[in-house]
């Protein structure tokens, strides 16, 4: 072996590894974990349905964010995968299938085939076309949606019991116990997202966002990296997707609008695209944000686009980039590494003239 | 789409890299016109040119960025006219970047690091850490040893000077384990101080056998370091042969050289 320490010597965490807040992110759990207590002692037992909204977006967001902001790959089709998921599960309820061991594994297959075809069309382009195409898919999942009348057209369909786990004695039924899940199941998927960041893989992803010519350049094959990430972004949203239907009780539509891709896109440039906490840290406030604004007005947008545009302008890495300016330093360079995701477009370009 | 590739008649001495009648159109513009020479095992070759000739556009089509209309590219005796970029890479016939393509946010450890993990051949794995892949460091580390960037490891690529960044460059490309390695003017916008420590560079690499394709302005550079020249003139090669064989070619100084006295440029 070599010099082991020469290894530990290196700064472990910068724009390339990325850190999950070492001893911060226990206590967070712990406190996540401890909240419907708390939230039942406080006569609040609510709240427990809006932290498991909150939960479940950012499981949402943190996939989105994987492609968006390790990727640079601005996909404004990500709802599709979220309502996927949710309608696997709605309609698998429909035909009886209740037990969550099988729905919602299912809920996470079927976004993840769309997202491998979807995949390999879209990701053959760049730039605004990559936006237009990604967009493009998630709209026709939508008025394919629409368009089927067996399951509820346009209102959606109903989904009158949550997914049961058989074996574990949960019941999902109970909102709190609904909660405990989808804290565990966001566990693993930041657990696991972080994991891939860091890997050869995500590495890959990321350099390809920064210089997609020098990773080919250098003969990574940087489609089947990408599309790797994409698969994995479906997937995840499809989970995401599963849970929300247990928890509305409904699947619709609504849930593949492009509107609905739009608030997870604000959600991951809110929180910091490219950060591990990005995603979680954006549907939070972005949820909370609304939870709050719109028992004031009913204009909770307007308010929500003006905090929106501070953050973009005073905090352009979101605001887990603000959490890091108090963390560990990174390294710094003389050109401004302000801008996420660069724009694919040039530095193809540049590299090329 | 290529129109048709017939096979190379075989040449005398074992070549690593036969390019055969390509040509590349743009329009009415003919970039490549039926251009054909060949890179020897182990020797530099120089491909030089007036600007315009097409040095970059055959360069390009060399290393799989752009798809020649027709004729062939064989590298070790395969024919790679239709393999990706990547592809290329992984049979060993890397380029370097006439404008420096590196990863500027990143550090100069860590773009060394990925162009080792991404010329891996197996695909990369999804799970365990790359920052603890020792191999891969220590690979890296070495790279950029033999570039002369040992003390540089841990700075921002993009804050280097302008000499180091070429540095890294080479490094990147030599990270990719060239059999042939295609430099796209290695010494483009350096100083006489910075070029002379990059030749010496590129001596070392010669030194040791590696096969060069060079494309550069700097004749000087170009004497000191080919083994032979191709020239080209309006996307055709006009002439190949030694140092000295192209000096006193008349076709080439006509062409190329105009007035110019190349044995004063050179010297």
């Amino acid at each position: 072996m070599n010099d082991p320490t020469s290894i530990l010597r290196r700064p472990r965490h910068g724009l390339l590894n990325h850190r999950a807040g070492g001893a911060w992110i226990w206590a967070a759990f712990i406190a996540m974990g401890a909240l419907p207590l708390l939230l039942q002692a406080l006569g609040l037992a609510f709240y427990t349905v809006v932290a498991t909204r909150i939960l479940i977006f950012a499981i949402a967001a943190a996939s989105l964010n994987l492609i968006l902001g390790f990727g640079g790959l601005v996909s404004f089709g990500h709802a599709a995968f979220v309502g996927l998921g949710a309608y696997t599960v709605g309609v698998l309820a429909d035909a009886g299938v209740v037990s969550a061991w099988i729905a919602w594994p299912a809920a996470m297959a079927v976004p993840a085939v769309a997202a491998a075809v979807i995949g390999a069309i879209s990701l053959r382009t760049r730039g605004v076309y990559f936006i237009m195409i990604t967009l493009a898919f998630a709209q026709m999942f939508h008025y394919l949606a629409v368009s089927l009348k067996a399951y509820g057209g346009d209102d959606g369909l109903p989904v009158p019991a949550r997914s049961t786990l058989t074996g574990l004695p949960v019941n999902l039924a109970d909102d709190a116990s609904f909660y405990w899940v989808a804290l565990v199941l966001f566990a693993l998927v930041f657990a696991g997202l972080r994991r891939l960041v860091n890997s050869p893989l995500g590495w890959l992803l990321q350099a390809a966002r920064e210089n997609e010519t020098r990773v080919a350049a250098t003969g990574g094959r940087v489609f089947a990296v990408q599309w790797t990430a994409f698969v994995v972004a479906g997937a995840v949203g499809g989970l995401a997707g599963a849970l929300l239907a247990n928890l509305n009780g409904l699947v619709s539509p609504h849930l593949m609008h492009w509107s609905q891709s739009g608030q997870l896109m604000v959600m991951v440039i809110l929180g910091g695209a490219g950060a591990l906490w990005g995603g979680p840290l954006g549907a939070a406030v972005f949820l909370l944000l609304e939870e709050l604004l719109s028992g004031v007005t009913i204009h909770w947008q307007f308010a929500l686009g003006a905090i929106l545009l501070v953050v973009v302008l005073f905090a352009p890495r979101g605001l887990a980039g603000l959490f890091d300016r108090f963390g560990t330093r990174r390294p710094t360079a003389s050109t401004s590494p302000a801008s996420a995701p660069t724009s694919k477009a040039s530095s193809k370009g540049a590299a090329h003239a | 789409m290529r129109e048709s590739t017939t096979a190379p008649s075989p040449l005398p001495e074992l070549s690593l890299l036969q390019v055969h009648r390509l040509v590349k159109r743009f329009g009415a513009l003919t970039a490549t016109d039926e251009a054909s020479f060949d890179v020897r095992a182990g020797e530099t070759h120089a491909l030089i040119g007036p600007n315009g000739a097409g040095k970059t556009t055959l360069i390009h089509q060399v290393s799989g960025a752009l798809a020649p209309d027709a004729g062939g590219i064989f590298f070790d005796g395969e024919d790679v006219t239709g393999l990706s970029m990547p592809h290329r890479v992984h049979e060993g016939l890397v380029r370097s970047f006439q404008i420096t393509s590196i990863y500027r946010r990143f550090t100069v450890l860590d773009n060394v690091v990925l162009a080792v993990l991404a010329r891996r051949p197996d695909a990369p794995s999804w799970w365990r850490a790359a920052r603890a892949d020792e191999a891969a460091h220590a690979d890296a580390e070495a790279m950029l040893a033999l570039v002369g960037l040992g003390a540089m490891a841990d700075r921002v690529a993009g804050g280097l000077a302008h000499g180091e960044q070429r540095q890294l460059e080479l490094a990147l490309a030599l990270a990719a384990k060239p059999r042939l390695l295609l430099l796209d003017e290695p010494m483009a916008g350096m100083g006489p101080d910075e070029s002379a420590r990059m030749v010496d560079l590129l001596l070392a690499l010669k030194a040791q056998r590696l096969t060069l394709l060079l494309v550069e302005h700097d004749m000087d550079a170009v004497f000191r370091l080919a083994d032979r020249v191709s020239v080209l003139v309006s996307g055709r090669v006009i002439a190949t042969g030694t140092p000295d064989e192209i000096r006193r070619d008349a076709a080439v100084k006509q062409a190329y050289l105009g007035d110019e006295d190349l044995d004063a440029e050179a010297a």
